[in-house]
């Protein structure tokens, strides 16, 4: 079986997206770079998630699909121009790798991690979450196809319990 | 130095015979009517909100048309509170890509509030930090960077936001007026319907 950061990018390629947002994540790190290598997509590193919506929509003005790669420790800082998904009405596709959830070490991540869900919710954005390897490539599909076909704002979560509980094999200070 | 230049002929002047290759994207307030006053279209993307996103969504259109050339009209509170993309905008160099910050140093759609551009010692309730937008920008990697003030530098302001290698960031300072709003339509989905209908022929 495949890793399922390589199935997220085979989805990816599959439908055709263009653009990708991300700041750096020990979570998307293989992904980010799956996509700084392709020849089709362009990577884009931000200074703060927010800027991801944004240039979601300049992106989607132009004709281009995107998704935008975060940490739900990111989600807060995106919540008011989220609400542009709503009012522009355009596609978004968004893949959170979840922290302060599942075995969580770190209590800073725990309000963000356990606010995700909800403030997404509250902003109509669509809830795809995952915590199994293999059903992560049909959720992605089924998102992109929820998002691009069907015109809505979609989160995919990458549960924890799918990411590892452990500190992602960095040595501790 | 108080600003002499008036943004509505001047905006005017930037527009001038924009045809199908002018992308144009407008922050908030001011900008917004600005733009609209110069002739709306569907190539225009006039916002009456997403303060901060102006910059963004003219990177990511940007990127996606890369044989247009698409200019980015905010003013300093919008620029002030996305520094950050500026830096975005510079790990990406996009060749076709303007931004023209219009500065009058306040907040113009909240009572005329000073912004952070105001010099500082400008009065209890008028000083900022004299912040400056084009210093700025070249300090986050936008190399082609300058300010404007004055009326003989315009011709040369409007030739390099149409037509000159991108990045390329202007800041222009303005003058402080009390002026008629001027409004395209306010749906945000038709905004974008009809702006991707010009552009692709679909929505």
């Amino acid at each position: 079986m495949s890793d399922w950061r390589d199935d997220i990018f085979a989805v990816f390629q599959d439908h055709d997206i263009r653009q990708v947002y991300h700041v750096p994540d020990a979570g998307h790190s293989r992904l980010i770079e799956a996509c700084q290598t392709s020849n089709s997509i362009r990577t884009l590193a931000l200074t703060t998630e927010e800027e991801g919506i944004a240039i979601a929509a300049g992106a989607w003005l132009g004709g281009q699909r995107s998704a935008l790669l975060m940490q739900s420790s990111g989600v807060g800082n995106t919540i008011n121009l989220m609400g542009l998904t709503k009012t522009l009405r355009f596609p978004f596709l968004t893949l959170i790798t979840m922290r302060g959830e599942y075995g969580e070490f770190n209590s800073w991540q725990y309000p963000m991690g356990q606010g995700t869900p909800k403030v997404l919710e509250a902003m109509g954005v669509l809830l795809y979450p995952v915590d199994t390897a293999s059903e992560v490539k049909a959720t992605v599909d089924a998102a992109a196809r929820a998002a691009f076909n069907g015109g809505q704002a979609v989160a995919v979560l990458l549960r924890q319990k799918l990411i590892g509980i452990k500190d992602f094999g960095k040595k501790k200070a | 130095m108080s600003a002499t230049l008036q943004r509505r002929p001047l905006v005017k002047q930037i527009l001038a015979g924009a045809d199908d290759n002018l992308l144009v994207i407008a922050g908030l307030g001011s900008p917004n009517w600005d733009i609209t006053n110069a002739g709306d279209r569907p190539l225009n993307m006039p916002l009456w909100g997403a303060m901060g996103a102006p910059v963004g969504m003219g990177l990511g259109l940007a990127i996606a048309q890369p044989t247009k050339r698409v200019l980015v009209i905010t003013g300093d509170g919008d620029m002030l509170m996305s520094l950050g993309s500026l830096a975005t905008v510079a790990a990406q160099q996009p060749d076709n890509l303007a931004i023209c910050v219009l500065d009058n140093e306040k907040f113009g759609e909240t009572g005329n509030q000073a912004t952070h551009t105001s010099p500082r010692n400008n009065g209890p309730t008028d000083s900022g930090a004299g912040a400056d937008l084009a210093m700025i920008a070249k300090g986050c990697g936008i190399a082609d960077s300058a300010m404007v003030r004055d009326q003989a530098a315009v011709a040369s302001l409007v030739k390099d936001l149409r037509s000159k290698k991108g990045p390329v960031f202007r800041l222009v300072k303005v003058m402080v007026e009390k002026l008629e709003f001027v409004m395209p339509p306010q749906d945000g989905a038709h905004l974008k319907d009809r702006f991707r209908q010009a552009l692709l022929g679909s929505a």
